[in-house]
């Protein structure tokens, strides 16, 4: 949602760009035919306040309604990554009404008994694909849910891992579902418990907190301008995995090999 | 999902992208032979960067004319950021600021990453948090983060490699101390986020699978597909709403002005509600600056990654309360931003792409410099490219730049490895009927990062007591210029140092009694003696982009 801002329109127009009409929340501006939903809006003098973030696709802020005229589908799309048609009539999604429960991830135990007793909601999924078929991310909603169904928390982290939460499943699910926050919580669950931890990354923090690098970091934070300029451009490069798999470093001094 | 709207390539591009891929195969044999474009010598670097990076060439600049940076010569829409009056009168607040609206431990200005770490790490310390935000909780350049997460976690990388990348990155301007700080944490971080459950790429035993990056000697860099930044940002936005109690968060409230006590700490804010345009006051026992960057200033004209809230606020709200700034010459311009479709101009292209072995290829199939050197460095072999080697692409709309030839990846790692790794990339330009895996992209330097900001020490404390700060509105750690994947590190370290040094300080700190907004009164004054002349007020809160009806752009034919 957006303020409407003071003044007349006053966008120069290209001679190269057609305008076409779109429909904003009913009202009829002409807009030039290559804008997305998201700067059409602001050309014809909406200042975003809701519905407008990271303008890159992301962020799940522009979720936005339409139909085009003639055409019975309602259709979802982000606004920033949507371009306008002839005769869209549209209007954004300001806010999603869901309650994200609240639990201490520490004390969860990685399956479905956990999401269902926490969203119960969950089992009341009809498969109707509704939600997938909203999806601006083009996230198969309901094959993540159906994958949850049978606990395989696994699949339904990998399968929502692009979700940026714009909640749109959530308000076209019949069943009423919250789909995309039961999502989040398979997803941390998997990152958690069911991802295997990186024991490289353990022992690393290990020698820090035990303070083995503490000589090497003393060493180079006492080198002068001159010597850490050197020793940058002399930097040993580790090759990428697909040109040398095999690559050990030759100078081997500042680290903690076993 | 929208339908209809594949355009692709039109003709005349399609026509170019036969001399991309006439080279491709024997660029790609030479690949395979770890046979790479050679990098610039630092010299060689230097050069490049005084004739073609934008900040390097006079013009554009001036001198600014108060506060703590007087007579230093800094980018003209930082200076005008600077030189402006407050949105607010603050005779008008005498009263108001009597009788608090909230009041709480810790302030927090900004709900990105920084803000979000901090707010939990203040939390754990037992404090009372109010997180204020101008757009949503989350809205911030952290949830465009694509690339990674650096951190020196393999046996064959050390604190001491990541150390001598960063300070190198950052031509060795950087404050050592926090790059110690930076690159010593690095791990703890990664491992605090495995355990809040944040989902990274990982081979079947558990091992994170590092890639490098520009100007990175050793393969460091953690992600989760390529948007490891709104990975992080959602996960913690649950686990901070999993903490009602202790954190409360309030959405479209940005703060327009800081407020001191009788002492001179910094004790609290004004925010303003964009919904309901009214103002309250929160006085804090210690406010933790965490509002981003300035990307949204569009500095020198450039198009920009930044969300739409990055204007900048902290820099002059912190600055008017006395905090300096530094490293701020140079902003940091993001070699690959699109250029076709037009619709998504000026959007960021990972790193991760060049690191995965996309290559720079000009208008004649060249390939003309090594895909991953330092981003001020890589952006203005663009730019020479562009402007001076003839070896520019123009668009339909009369924008220009050069190939990232991404097809490479494929034919390097595996058919899928695009669509798998670089999977919200692929679907934005699947969107406009132009496959990644198959195609190149056209792409130029866009403003990506503000580098420097408000002068910290290793903990996150500004000169200004009461007053911390985090992410990417701070100064130092990176230098002149940041390298891949530092920033999202940058916004864990400092983040928790602030939250766990704040509660050190809020017991020691006496109880103020009085709000008010002295420093804003000296500030105007000094502006008007000095002669600043304007109707300038800052922060803009949002960029103006009313009946405008295309992005921003510096050159163009």
């Amino acid at each position: 949602m957006a303020t409407k801002a003071k003044g007349k329109a006053s966008g120069k127009k290209s001679s190269e760009t057609r305008l076409i009409p779109i429909y904003i929340m009913g009202k009829k501006y002409e807009v030039p035919e290559t804008l997305t939903i998201l700067t059409a809006m602001e050309y014809a003098g909406y200042r975003h306040i809701r519905g407008c973030g990271c303008r890159g696709g992301i962020c799940g802020a522009c979720a936005t309604v339409y139909r085009l005229s003639g055409e019975y589908r309602l259709k979802f799309g982000l606004a920033c990554q949507t371009v306008v048609a002839p005769d869209m009539y549209l209007a954004q999604i300001p806010f999603v009404p869901a309650n994200k429960a609240i639990y201490d991830i520490e004390k969860l135990t990685p399956d479905i008994n956990s999401i269902g007793r926490i969203y119960p909601d969950l089992y009341r999924c009809l498969a109707c694909n509704t939600c997938s078929k909203a999806c601006p991310m083009g996230i198969s909603v309901m094959d993540y849910v159906q994958a949850l169904l049978k606990g395989d928390i696994a699949g339904c982290a990998r399968l929502s891992h692009s979700c940026t939460m714009c909640g749109i499943c959530a308000l076209r699910c019949p069943a009423e579902l919250q789909q995309f926050h039961m999502a989040m919580l398979a997803r941390r669950l998997y990152g958690r418990y069911l991802q295997p931890r990186a024991r490289h990354l353990e022992k690393r923090v290990k020698q820090i907190k035990e303070g083995k690098f503490d000589s090497m970091m003393d060493a180079i934070m006492s080198l002068n301008n001159h010597e850490l300029k050197r020793r940058y451009a002399r930097r040993e490069w580790e090759p990428e995995s697909y040109e040398n798999p095999d690559w050990q470093p030759e100078e081997t001094k500042y680290l903690i090999l076993d | 999902m929208a339908e209809g709207q594949a355009i692709g390539y039109p003709p005349g591009l399609k026509e170019l992208i036969q001399a991309v891929e006439h080279t491709r195969p024997e660029r790609l044999a030479r690949v395979k032979a770890n046979q790479h474009f050679p990098r610039l010598t630092r010299k060689e670097g230097e050069k490049v960067l005084k004739s073609y990076h934008p900040d390097y060439k006079p013009g554009g600049r001036r001198k600014l004319r108060v506060g703590a940076n007087k007579s230093e010569i800094l980018a003209n829409e930082v200076a005008d950021l600077l030189e402006s009056y407050s949105r607010i009168d603050p005779d008008a607040f005498d009263d108001r600021l009597k009788k608090p609206d909230y009041e709480t431990d810790v302030l927090i200005l900004g709900g990105g990453g920084a803000g979000a770490v901090a707010a939990l790490f203040a939390r754990q310390n037992g404090l009372r948090v109010v997180i204020a935000t101008k757009l949503r909780h989350g809205d911030s350049n952290t949830v465009m983060a694509e690339g990674g997460i650096q951190a020196a976690d393999r046996p064959f990388d050390s604190p001491y490699h990541h150390y001598l990348d960063t300070m190198g990155g950052g031509h060795f301007t950087n404050n050592p101390y926090l790059v110690k700080a930076l690159t010593m944490d690095a791990p703890l971080i990664i491992r605090w986020l495995e355990d809040l459950g944040v989902m990274f790429d990982k081979d079947k035993a558990g091992n994170m699978i590092e890639l490098k990056g520009g100007g990175i000697c050793r393969r460091r860099m953690h992600s989760s597909a390529d948007m490891i930044g709104a990975e992080i940002m959602r996960v913690q936005r649950d686990e901070i709403r999993n903490h009602p109690k202790e954190i409360q968060v309030l959405e479209f409230s940005p703060a327009v002005e800081l407020l001191i006590d009788e002492t001179k700490a910094v004790s609290g804010a004004i925010l303003y509600n964009l919904e309901t345009r009214e103002y309250s006051v929160v006085k804090a026992r210690a406010v933790i600056m965490a509002t981003g960057g300035f990307g949204r200033l569009h500095i020198q004209g450039f198009p920009t990654t930044n969300h739409y809230g990055a204007t900048g606020d902290g820099l002059v709200l912190a600055y008017r309360a006395g905090v300096p700034l530094v490293n701020m010459r140079y902003a940091q311009y993001h070699p690959t931003g699109t250029v076709f479709p037009e619709q998504n101009f000026g959007l960021l292209i990972t790193e991760k792409v060049r690191t995965l072995g996309a290559q720079f290829i000009n208008m004649h199939g060249q390939e003309f410099a090594h895909p991953l050197e330092p981003r001020d460095v890589a952006s203005s072999c663009i730019i020479r490219e562009c402007m001076e080697r003839n070896g520019r692409i123009v668009t339909p709309t009369g924008h220009y730049g050069v190939w990232l030839d991404t097809p490479m990846i494929d034919l390097l790692w595996g058919k899928g490895t695009v669509e798998k790794e670089l999977s919200a990339k692929y679907l934005q330009f699947k969107r406009y009927g132009i496959d990644i895996s198959t195609e190149p992209i056209i792409v130029y330097p866009t403003l990506h990062y503000q580098n420097g900001g408000l002068e910290i020490n290793e903990w996150g404390a500004t000169r200004v007591p009461g007053l911390f700060a985090a992410g990417e509105v701070t100064g130092g750690i990176h230098g002149d210029n940041r390298l891949m994947g530092n920033s999202l590190l940058d916004i864990h370290v400092f983040g928790r140092r602030v939250g766990i040094k704040v509660s050190e300080f809020i017991k020691a700190r006496k109880k103020g009694k009085r709000l008010s907004l002295s420093h804003l009164r000296s500030y105007h004054a000094d502006l008007r003696k000095t002669g600043v002349k304007t109707k300038r007020v800052a922060p803009i809160l949002l960029p103006d982009y009313v009946h405008r009806s295309a992005p921003a752009c510096p050159h163009k034919f």
